[in-house]
């Protein structure tokens, strides 16, 4: 699929802009601060009806406005659609497709893009939720019913504290509340855990292939998905010295055949039962796919604490080429969109991300200095200058 | 901002559900502009229905009397029990007019964050109520979402030791209705509650 048409009207610094595109490579530049990640950011809001820079909408909206709309003419399997959103802070977005009105959900997934960014580095370097992030974003890319059941769990997971919060105050729980919320607990929580150890199999090849590609070198990528519930047959392997454990991990990944959801849920209610104290004690949910991490390898050392920043970055780009080459295995293409990442990158690094994505159906490219594109990329280029955009 | 009792109006119809700031003017100055004789008269039944108007002592459906229409019917079947959130559970479900059974209303659903647990309703008046021995089957009609469906799960273990029949109504798709127009969910739901068809 790709982008034909981008309108919009009081999106961050922009009061009104249209923008024509064509399939292959647009490249957008300009110095910082004038409206490149911007426009980056408003294509990606179609995709997922939220911002990759920000939790809550009111940045978006330009300031003086009171609301923000971003419309877009999306080419897809042979035809035109049009996909219009009109974003209010504070209220309900209005979705429409092909003028009439849609409902947000049912609207995902009629633009679908992947966006490479410098906050990628997070995933690599930051704390486990950017990485169970990156698993569920993707997974509800992939299999939309997924939103469903992450929006469950976590409805879930905020009754269940509620409820310890105000039994560690009262000192006591009223019997059988508990029981409750772990039956539910459990059941959302093995769909979310199956759902993305099954997409964990899917990703590995891919993006050991796409480290390669990226960083030139052969090192042996690890992605490994750790339960906070830990199988009772599989005890952890981290268990001795930390930093051999990802060494051990992929070794043993093939034997271990993918959990299904009943496996997981077996697991969580033995985890449930062995952490009930500690939980009543802390008024906090200990157990569950909200405390699980995926440990990322490089060359059988933690990607995080011992990766270069090269090879940070090199992680980061192939865990984001690998969603590419899932999502594109489903169907259409994804708009591949690259927001200031060829700063990042060392001259053989960005030839090597150039011919990658080459190839793609469309990719918009922003950068502060032309000179960082690599020549390879050639194609449309735009200046954007204090939130005009002019054909350059 | 209005003057004194017009804002006081306006703030009072706020408070009420499904009524927001904009509603809430709009009802003040349709009452202002009305009929003093109707507006006496909405003012008649608010009154009358915070005295009159009580909540049955077996089954806690609104009445008017110690007991609701419902508990006072004795043709209705006694050994059925149709557990709801809410009176207004009730009057949806006497419009299908096939339920005979009787029904126990507990006043709201187990939400922690809203600070309702299990003794904040009236579980244990049900419970007395099936001390009796009357009582073989138990529908737990509460709603289909997570707390509905906790406040369920919370019920069925605690009646199924006694030995009684716990059923719950079907989630599913909605009848005359199209199967594309389903949300995923739904779909699931009726997917995993899928039946044999008899011939």
């Amino acid at each position: 699929m790709h982008l034909r048409r981008l309108s919009l009207t009081d999106f961050r610094s922009y009061a009104e802009t249209d923008l024509n595109l064509e399939p292959g490579i647009t490249t957008f530049v300009g110095s910082n601060g004038q409206g490149k990640t911007n426009l980056v950011e408003a294509a990606a809001y179609l995709a997922t009806f939220g911002s990759h820079r920000v939790a809550t909408d009111a940045p978006l909206i330009r300031s003086g406005a009171d609301r923000a709309i971003l419309r877009a003419v999306i080419f897809a399997a042979g035809r035109d659609s049009l996909l219009e959103v009109e974003i209010n802070p504070g209220r309900a977005n209005r979705v429409r497709l092909n003028k009439a009105p849609a409902r947000p959900r049912d609207a995902l997934g009629v633009f679908r893009c992947v966006l490479f960014a410098p906050e990628d580095i997070v995933v690599v370097k930051g704390d486990p939720d950017q990485r169970r992030r990156y698993l569920d974003d993707l997974l509800v890319a992939l299999r939309p019913r997924y939103a469903a059941v992450r929006a469950d769990y976590e409805r879930v997971l905020r009754q269940r504290t509620a409820l310890l919060k105000s039994a560690r105050a009262s000192g006591a729980v009223p019997a059988g509340a508990l029981e409750v919320w772990d039956d539910h607990l459990v059941a959302a929580g093995a769909q979310l855990t199956a759902g993305r150890l099954r997409l964990v199999e899917e990703l590995r090849d891919l993006v050991s292939g796409s480290y390669s590609a990226v960083s030139g070198n052969n090192r042996d990528t690890g992605l490994e998905y750790r339960m906070s519930a830990q199988p009772a047959g599989h005890p952890p392997a981290a268990a001795g010295a930390p930093a051999s454990a990802p060494a051990a991990a992929p070794a043993a990944a093939p034997a271990a055949a993918e959990p299904d959801a009943g496996k997981v849920a077996g697991c969580l209610r033995e985890a449930l039962a062995l952490r009930r104290r500690a939980e009543l004690e802390r008024a906090v949910c200990l157990v569950g796919p909200h405390r699980d991490e995926l440990e990322l390898s490089i060359g059988g050392l933690p990607a995080r604490g011992y990766a270069s920043h090269g090879e940070s970055w090199s992680m980061a780009l192939a865990l984001r080429l690998a969603a590419y080459q899932l999502l594109r295995a489903g169907g259409e293409d994804p708009v591949l969109m690259l927001d200031d990442v060829f700063a990042e990158l060392d001259s053989e690094r960005r030839e090597r991300l150039a011919g990658l994505v080459a190839g793609a159906e469309q990719v918009l490219i922003t950068a502060a200095v032309r000179q960082d594109v690599p020549g390879g990329l050639s194609g449309a280029r735009f200046e954007v200058a204090e939130g005009a955009i002019t054909s350059g | 901002m209005y003057e004194g009792v017009v804002q006081d109006l306006i703030d009072e119809l706020g408070q009420l559900p499904g009524v927001g700031p904009k509603g809430a003017q709009r009802i003040a100055f349709y009452l202002l502009s009305a009929d003093p004789i109707d507006v006496k008269r909405l003012a008649a039944v608010l009154v009358e229905v915070t005295e009159r108007v009580k909540f049955c002592r077996v089954c806690f459906n609104v009445a008017e009397d110690d007991e609701c229409r419902i508990c006072k019917d004795v043709r209705r079947d006694p050994s059925v029990i149709c557990v709801v959130e809410e009176p207004k559970d009730v009057a949806a479900i006497e419009k299908i007019r096939e339920f005979r059974g009787r029904y126990h209303v507990l006043g709201g659903a187990i939400s922690p964050i809203d600070g309702v647990g299990p003794d904040d309703l009236r579980i244990r008046e049900l419970m007395t109520r099936l001390a009796d021995g009357a009582v073989t089957e138990i529908i737990l009609a509460t709603d289909p979402n997570l707390e509905g469906e906790a406040t369920a799960t919370y019920l069925a273990r605690l009646i199924k030791p006694i030995g009684l029949r716990v059923t719950r109504p079907a989630s599913g798709l909605p009848v005359g209705g199209e199967l594309e127009y389903a949300d995923e969910v739904t779909l699931g739901r009726a997917f995993e509650g899928r039946r044999l068809v008899d011939v």
